[in-house]
């Protein structure tokens, strides 16, 4: 039996620094939550209006379109990193000639940072300018405008996502499988499982863990990103990309409403904290226990 | 089990490399087109090569400093969130800590926060509370590793937990029980066994802290600098110099190529240690 005191000595730097960066400026957003607040203004001043924030961020149309369209963009993003994800990572598995050179290539896009990777995306995306608008109208005679199709710009940042971070899904779960022992894997060969009951009966309990933890990490981040979409389409066209992130910074900076978009902060955080819990709650605390 | 024949593999990986490499590609292509090629009508392979937003970038002092920031940012902060998320991982997974899934849960939640709204009270702690006599934590290199903390590690503890709750716990509690310190048995038991995690986890962080770009953009505006901040510099009121940019992104891509480089022999190292133990 180890001692308490140690365990919570090793946490301690963690503990510190989260607390330092991580509690203070969010106890300072929910402060600023309950004022109207321009910093930018010549007469910054706060002004506390209790709960008003909070009740124009119920009733603001354009938030709730925003949120709706981040859920539909985290949907389609992090469902399809996870499928082709665990595919690629699998079929790493396999031995095959110029292995360690394609996995080194599959996860380049990994390493761009999101603000080169939307400009490079919206390059692409342009009309009339962009090399893909132009290769599908002279292939396909399909007509891509980012610029005023809804639709269009949605899957453009849904592919866009799916190409930058679908690696991250490979890599962590390529790390899961290899370290899987064989031992259950032969037992099932010699006991005539086909694919489908290994996935689901051996394969999948026993990567859960990181997969769950990789899918968790895919979920926060695609509910917050901001720079990639910004680059790409500014939000655009009308508000079909504006997602949370997005409309956070909006409001805080051209907007400049402080307080408003502290609110809206504290909402989104607060959303995804529920969401993430009751995941968390479901799927991986009984186990952490069990172990 | 049928055995599928190697070179449709290679074929297939052929093609999907074709997919993810061609954006990349296509940044190369912006680099080294001449400015007024840019709004034509795109070629898609290359006609003509012109180096010199390149020779532009190169003869930039600032963005050679800016990428020395990068670096010292970027390797500080990974090195630091590994470190303390394995002990925090250690912690959380080996010892009977009341409320640990409380806190573990609550780590996360730091990754969470929508960025735009974050940036101002952290430039006011990093400029006015967290200061030791003329010592400001704004603008400079420690400031930044500390503040990439806050998406940096609980990354690393999400990541580090299932690698170390795959450790047997008997494989410790043995070294315990035959007298072996905490330490020893951290340095000796679990940091081997547990590397291609810390690799995976090093390697990540480390590429998340050099891609940052909104924190970086708002706490730092001289000596911390860093290279995606360089990147706005070239939009400028007279239109965005799209060559030079997509030359400095190519030069970003460089340390982060070298970097995963150097940490996939580790990631391969993690691969064989699999094989041996299955």
């Amino acid at each position: 039996m180890q001692s308490k005191k140690l365990g919570w000595l090793l946490l301690s730097p963690t503990l510190f620094i989260l607390g330092l960066f991580g509690i203070f400026p969010f106890i300072y957003v929910v402060w600023v939550s309950f004022h109207e607040w321009n910093p930018f203004a010549a007469n910054p001043e706060k002004l506390f209006n209790w709960a008003e924030n909070y009740r124009k961020v119920v009733f603001d149309a354009q938030f709730l379109a925003s949120l709706g369209v981040t859920l539909a963009f985290v949907f389609f993003a992090v469902v399809s990193e996870v499928v082709i994800g665990y595919l690629l990572a699998q079929a790493f598995m396999k031995n095959f000639p110029g292995k360690s050179f394609f996995r080194t290539i599959h996860t380049l896009p990994l390493i761009m940072a999101p603000i080169i990777v939307g400009s490079i995306w919206k390059l692409m995306t342009t009309p009339s300018i962009g090399i893909i608008p132009n290769l599908l109208d002279t292939w396909f005679g399909i007509d891509l405008n980012i610029g005023q199709s809804a639709l269009a710009a949605f899957s453009i940042t849904v592919i866009m996502d799916i190409w930058h971070w679908t690696p991250l899904v490979t890599l962590s779960l390529i790390a899961a499988l290899v370290s899987l022992p064989s031992d259950p894997f032969e037992q099932a060969q010699i006991d005539g499982a086909n694919k489908r009951q290994v996935f689901w009966h051996i394969t999948l309990p026993m990567i859960r863990p990181a997969l769950i933890a990789t899918v968790f990490i895919r979920l926060m981040d695609a509910m917050r990103t901001v720079d990639e979409v910004l680059m790409l389409t500014g939000g655009g066209p009308g508000s079909a990309t504006r997602y949370v992130g997005v409309h956070i910074y909006k409001e805080v900076f051209p907007r400049t409403n402080y307080g408003y978009g502290s609110a809206i902060s504290v909402i989104v955080l607060y959303l995804s904290i529920v969401i993430c819990w009751l995941l968390y709650v479901s799927l991986i605390a009984p186990r952490n226990k069990k172990g | 089990m049928k055995r599928s024949n190697p070179w449709l593999a290679v074929l297939f990986w052929t093609f999907l490399s074709f997919l993810t490499l061609f954006p990349i590609y296509w940044l190369f292509v912006i680099s080294v087109k001449p400015a007024v090629d840019l709004f034509s009508t795109p070629d898609i392979l290359l006609t003509a090569i012109d180096w010199q937003n390149y020779v532009k970038v190169m003869n930039d002092s600032t963005l050679r400093g800016y990428m020395m920031n990068s670096l010292i940012i970027s390797t500080g902060n990974a090195v630091l969130v590994t470190t303390l998320g394995f002990l925090a991982c250690y912690a959380l997974t080996r010892f009977d800590l009341p409320g640990k899934e409380s806190v573990f849960f609550w780590t996360i939640t730091n990754r969470m926060a929508p960025p735009a709204v974050f940036l101002l009270p952290l430039y006011l702690l990093l400029t006015q509370v967290y200061v030791i006599g003329d010592f400001k934590l704004a603008d400079t290199h420690l400031g930044m590793i500390l503040v990439y903390c806050t998406f940096n590690l609980p990354f690393a503890i999400w990541t580090l937990r299932p690698t170390l709750d795959g450790i047997p716990k008997e494989l410790d509690e043995a070294a315990v029980v035959d007298g072996a310190s905490a330490w020893k048995v951290i340095s000796d038991i679990i940091f081997p066994l547990a590397r291609p995690g810390l690799a995976v986890t090093l390697i990540l962080t480390w590429v998340f802290a050099w891609n940052e770009y909104l924190l970086a953009a708002t706490l730092t505006n001289f000596n911390a600098r860093t290279l995606t901040t360089g990147l706005s510099e070239y939009v400028t009121t007279t239109g965005t110099e799209w060559g030079v940019m997509a030359a400095i992104s190519v030069f970003t891509l460089i340390p982060a190529l070298i970097v995963f480089g150097m940490v996939q022999k580790h990631i391969v190292a993690g691969l064989t240690f699999g094989a041996v133990k299955g």
